[in-house]
């Protein structure tokens, strides 16, 4: 039953570089929007003692990408957290293909409810 | 207390919490949310959705470490997912509901139990070489790098594990951990994988088990990008840093000290749950 270690050691090293770049571009993301929310609003006061929600532009997919066009700090931090959020649902995504190619098709098909699973969080759960 | 100082402090405590929980193995997901609540007076919902971030950055950081030694199986991984991200989605569902106070009960237990299984010897699990029909089917066995050369492994008990996943993805999605700890524990002692298959499979599946709850909490707005950038950013490079550092210390010790401080924590925050005052 044993399928062959090496065309799975090759689906696992791309997906080793996939998770390595992800939390780094995303990393890169938040730093940088960081900054720019610490220039313009490093001054103000900091409170997280009362529970207030985000504001709909930084709730949905959608949404957060424009927020972070309009070059807004804390639009450009919710931009790299989205991408963050991304990088694991890109790892399983791609393990779908890499079973496909194996002509794993169970796992393929496991693989896909977690995929639906994961989309179903992102831009169906509001 | 200014938004520069705040970044800069909640940074710092996330540095070291990410840097303890990579050195030490604990992980460092289950002090964020105390560390926020009880020392920055954070709202307890902010500092789930902030942890959580937290967990997938180190989570996926690891993962990538890991998958190139060959332990993880990702067969074994990818099942389990389909379990612990449901469950995952319960939990964030059920932190919309749930009191603040309730959560933050649920989180001393966890932090106490944590605790409490870092502490005690890991009970050996004697090897079965029978395969199991449904394991075999599903075909999860495998086997792992050794100095004696690839060692075969089998699976057993998978609808226990697949259960006790489900809770584990539970617990992630309420409380804004990685739950790390039973997921080892459902994988090793349950299923009977060896233990660095365990920890490193376990490892892998962090952070999508996290991502299934994140997203829930980025769309009903418990995700504040001010609160997580010091947070992802401190924790991130300490887990870096720690894990840089890990092969060159002995840990022994330091895994007491932070196994105190997590205990310090968790009877804090029962405290704070029972008198109500989070």
């Amino acid at each position: 039953m044993q399928t062959t270690p090496w065309t799975d050691r090759k689906v696992e090293d791309v997906i080793g570089i996939l998770l390595r770049a992800g939390v780094l571009l995303s990393a890169l993301v938040v730093l940088g929007g960081g900054i720019v929310y610490l220039l313009r609003h490093g001054g103000a006061p900091a409170d997280y003692r009362i529970f207030r929600g985000e504001p709909a532009e930084l709730r949905h997919v959608g949404s957060i990408f424009r927020a972070a066009l309009t070059l807004s700090g804390r639009g450009i931090i919710q931009l790299g957290l989205l991408l963050l959020i991304a990088t694991p649902i890109a790892r399983v995504a791609f393990s779908i293909f890499g079973f496909a190619e194996e002509k794993d098709y169970m796992y393929a098909g496991f693989t896909t409810i977690v995929l639906l699973i994961l989309l179903y969080s992102l831009v169906g759960s509001s | 207390m200014n938004v520069l100082e705040f970044s800069m402090l909640v940074g710092f405590g996330s540095f070291l919490a990410g840097f303890l929980g990579a050195l030490t193995g604990l992980g460092g997901g289950v002090v964020l949310v105390p560390l926020l609540t009880i020392f920055f007076h954070v709202d307890i919902r902010y500092a789930i959705g902030a942890s959580l971030i937290g967990v997938i950055a180190t989570s996926s950081g690891a993962a990538a470490a890991y998958v190139k030694e060959g332990f993880s199986n990702i067969r074994i991984g990818m099942f389990l997912e389909i379990a612990t991200t449901l469950g995952a989605l319960l939990g964030a569902f059920l932190a919309l509901k749930v009191p603040t106070s309730a959560i933050a009960i649920i989180f001393g237990v966890v932090l106490l139990y944590s605790a409490y299984l870092s502490g005690r010897d890991q009970p050996v699990v004697p090897e079965d070489d029978h395969p199991d029909p449904l394991a075999t089917l599903l075909r999860m066995n495998g086997s792992y790098p050794s100095l004696s050369g690839p060692r075969n492994y089998y699976v057993h008990r998978v609808p226990t594990g697949f259960g006790l996943m489900f809770g584990a993805g539970a617990l992630s999605g309420l409380l804004g951990i990685g739950s790390g700890a039973v997921k080892v524990l459902a994988m090793d002692q349950a299923m009977r994988i060896p233990f660095k298959v365990s920890t490193t499979t376990s490892n892998f599946m962090i952070g999508v088990t996290a991502a299934a709850s994140a997203g829930v909490y980025l769309n009903r707005g418990y995700m504040d990008p001010g609160l997580a950038m010091p947070v992802v950013l401190g924790v991130l490079t300490g887990s870096l840093l720690g894990t840089r550092v890990l092969a060159k210390t002995k840990t022994r010790s330091l895994r007491l000290v932070f196994s105190v401080v997590i205990v310090l924590l968790g009877v804090e925050m029962l405290y704070k749950g029972i008198a109500g005052r989070i």
